[in-house]
C-alpha cells in the first residue's frame, strides 16, 4: 500500500476569523508516521478535521493526491461521540465498510468477516452484540479502531487516541499502529506525550497556531523549539491586526 | 356454573373491550390511530436520539399558522388546510434546523421562541377567519373522522414509514456520528432534511385527529417510554409502537365509557404508560433502581 503523499499548500483555518492554523505548508511523506504536537489551542484538531476534510481551508489548500474522502479516515477525540446511543459494537466496527456497502447495499462478505476479525484484533472478540453503553471509555476506543481497521483506508488521522485510556490497552492501541505504519499507510496523530512521541514517532509536527518546526522527531522537539511552542500567545488577541502574509 | 362464569366473564369483556367498537366511529377512529401509531413513534425514537425532543413541540404549534391559513383560503376542506400544514412545518423545521446552526448547539431558548410566536400567530389568524373554530383545530376531534381525514391520517402514515424504512440507515449513522459521515463523503444534511419532512408529514396527519396541542402525543410520549423496555434501538421502536397502539385503544375506550374528550384520553393513556414504564419498566426505571442485586462478575 502506498498512498500518495499528503501536501499542505499555506493552509490556514479560522474560527470566527480568528486562525487556528496558520500559514502552514509542508508534506506528509507516503508511509511516514508523525505526530502533532503542541500546547492546547494550537490548532491540531482543527488540522486533523481539516485534512479529514470536516473543516473548511479558509485559505491555501490541501492536496489528497486525488484519495477519495474515505481513503482518509479520522479517528475523532474521544468525548465528541454519544457513548449512550444504542448500537452494538458489530455495527459500529461494520460502519467502516461504509464507503463498499454504501446508502443501501448490504454488508459484503468479506466485510463481515473483517468486522469480527477487527473486533478480535484489538481484544473485544465475544463484544460482538454488547451496546456501545455498555463499554469502558478504554473499550469504546478499542471498537474505534476496530472500525478503522475496517475501513482500510491508506490514510489515518488520530485525534489523542491515548487520552482516558489505561497504560495497558495505550500500549496494545500503539501496537496496532505501528502495523499499520508497517503496512504502508500514512498515519498522523495527535499527542501530548511528548515522552510517547520520542519513543514511536519518527517525524513530528510542532504546532502552535503557526508552524513551530516540522521534521525528525529528535530535531523537531528540541529544548528550543518546546520553549518556543509553550510561549506562544494561547488566548485570541482581541484588537488582533489584519494578517496581510497572504496578500 | 363454570359455563355460566365464563359466559359472564365473556360478556364483560365484549361489553368493554369490544362492543364500542361495532361503532362506525369508533372503528374509524382506532383505524386512524393505529396508523398514527404504526408511524409516529418509531421517529419519536430517532427525536429523542437526535436530542431534538423539544423540536417536534415547535412543530406541531409550528404547523397551526400554516392550517389557518389554510382554512382562510380554502375553506375548511382538509387538503387545503393539511397542505398549509406542511408548507408551514416544513418552513418552521428549517428555522429551526438554522437556528441550531447559528447558535451552536444551544437552540432552546429560540425554539421556546418561535412556538410562542407560531402558536400566536396562528391563534390570531384562525380567530379573523369566519367559520372556523380554533378549538376544534386546537384540540382535534379523532370521534368525527371523516373518510377524508382517516385518508388524509392514513396517507401521511404510510408514506412517513416506508420514507423512515428507506432513510433508516444513513439516518442512524448521521444521529450516532455525523463527523464520521461526512468524513466518508455522506450527504448528512440531506437525511437530516428528508427526516424533518417525515415528522411534518406526521405531525400533519396527527393534527386531523389530536390538533396541534397535541398532534405529536402519540409520537413522542410512547417514545420516551419505549427507553424504559428495551435498550436497543430495534427493541425500542418496537417497544414505542406497541406502547402507541396500547394508548390508542386504552384512549378510546376511556373516551367511550368515561365520556372523556378522545383526544386528551388517548395521550393521557400514552401518558400513563410512560409512567408505568418510568416507575416498574424492565430498564432505567424507579424499580431497577432500587430493586437492584449485583452480580458476581
Amino acid at each position: 500500500m502506498t498512498p500518495p503523499p499528503v501536501v499542505l499548500h499555506d493552509l490556514t483555518c479560522v474560527h470566527d476569523r480568528h486562525p487556528a492554523v496558520h500559514h502552514l505548508s509542508g508534506r506528509f511523506a507516503p508511509g511516514s508516521l508523525t505526530a502533532v504536537a503542541g500546547p492546547n489551542g494550537a490548532g491540531k484538531t482543527t488540522l486533523l478535521r481539516a485534512l479529514a476534510g470536516l473543516h473548511p481551508a479558509h485559505e491555501g489548500r490541501i492536496d489528497h493526491g486525488g484519495l477519495a474522502p474515505d481513503q482518509v479516515a479520522l479517528l475523532p477525540q474521544a468525548g465528541t461521540l454519544d457513548r449512550g446511543f444504542p448500537v452494538t459494537c458489530r455495527d459500529v466496527v461494520a460502519l467502516g465498510a461504509w464507503a463498499r456497502m454504501g446508502v443501501f447495499g448490504r454488508l459484503p462478505g468479506d466485510d463481515a468477516a473483517r468486522t469480527d476479525a477487527a473486533l478480535h484484533e484489538v481484544g473485544l472478540a465475544g463484544f460482538e452484540r454488547r451496546l456501545v453503553g455498555t463499554l469502558s471509555a478504554g473499550q469504546f476506543q478499542r471498537v474505534l479502531f476496530a472500525r478503522l481497521a475496517v475501513q482500510d483506508a491508506p490514510v489515518l488521522l488520530l485525534d489523542e487516541p491515548f487520552n482516558a485510556v489505561d497504560a495497558r490497552t495505550a500500549a496494545e492501541l500503539m501496537a496496532l499502529i505501528r502495523r499499520w505504519h508497517g503496512e504502508g499507510r500514512t498515519v498522523i496523530t495527535v499527542l501530548h506525550d511528548l515522552d510517547l512521541v520520542a519513543r514511536e514517532f519518527p517525524e513530528t509536527l510542532l504546532l502552535a497556531r503557526d508552524p513551530v518546526a516540522w521534521g525528525p522527531t529528535g530535531r523537531t522537539l528540541s529544548a528550543e523549539n518546546r520553549l518556543r511552542a509553550r510561549l506562544a500567545a494561547e488566548a485570541w488577541a482581541d484588537d488582533a491586526q489584519l494578517c496581510r502574509d497572504a496578500a | 356454573m363454570t359455563r355460566n362464569c365464563a359466559g359472564t366473564r365473556r360478556e364483560v369483556i365484549a361489553h368493554w373491550l369490544i362492543e364500542p367498537f361495532a361503532l362506525g366511529f369508533m372503528r374509524r377512529a382506532l383505524a386512524g390511530c393505529m396508523a398514527l401509531s404504526l408511524a409516529g413513534p418509531p421517529l419519536g425514537v430517532l427525536l429523542v436520539l437526535r436530542r431534538m425532543s423539544l423540536t417536534s413541540d415547535v412543530l406541531q404549534h409550528g404547523i397551526l399558522p400554516g392550517v389557518a391559513l389554510g382554512a382562510l383560503f380554502g375553506g375548511l376542506s382538509l387538503v387545503s388546510m393539511g397542505l398549509g400544514g406542511v408548507l408551514a412545518g416544513l418552513a418552521v423545521a428549517l428555522l429551526a434546523g438554522w437556528l441550531a446552526r447559528a447558535s451552536g448547539g444551544r437552540e432552546d431558548s429560540q425554539l421556546a421562541g418561535v412556538f410562542l410566536v407560531a402558536l400566536a400567530l396562528g391563534v390570531a389568524i384562525v380567530s379573523a377567519t369566519r367559520g372556523v373554530d380554533l378549538a376544534h383545530l386546537l384540540f382535534g376531534s379523532v370521534l368525527a373522522v371523516d373518510d377524508a381525514a382517516l385518508l388524509l391520517m392514513a396517507g401521511a402514515a404510510s408514506v412517513s414509514l416506508l420514507g423512515l424504512a428507506v432513510i433508516w440507515r444513513p439516518l442512524v449513522l448521521e444521529s450516532f456520528d455525523p463527523g464520521f459521515m461526512r468524513a466518508v463523503g455522506g450527504h448528512g444534511g440531506v437525511w437530516h432534511l428528508a427526516f424533518m419532512g417525515l415528522v411534518v408529514l406526521c405531525v400533519v396527519g396527527g393534527f386531523a385527529a389530536l390538533g396541534t396541542l397535541m398532534s405529536v402525543g402519540l409520537m413522542m410520549l410512547p417514545a420516551v417510554a419505549a427507553r424504559h423496555f428495551s435498550a436497543d434501538l430495534p427493541g425500542q421502536v418496537r417497544a414505542s409502537v406497541v406502547l402507541a397502539l396500547l394508548s390508542s385503544v386504552a384512549g378510546l375506550l376511556l373516551s367511550y365509557h368515561a365520556d372523556v374528550p378522545a383526544g386528551p384520553a388517548i395521550v393521557l393513556s400514552a401518558g400513563a404508560l410512560w409512567a408505568a414504564g418510568l416507575l416498574a419498566g424492565p430498564r432505567e426505571s424507579f424499580r431497577a433502581r432500587v430493586w437492584r442485586p449485583h452480580y458476581r462478575g
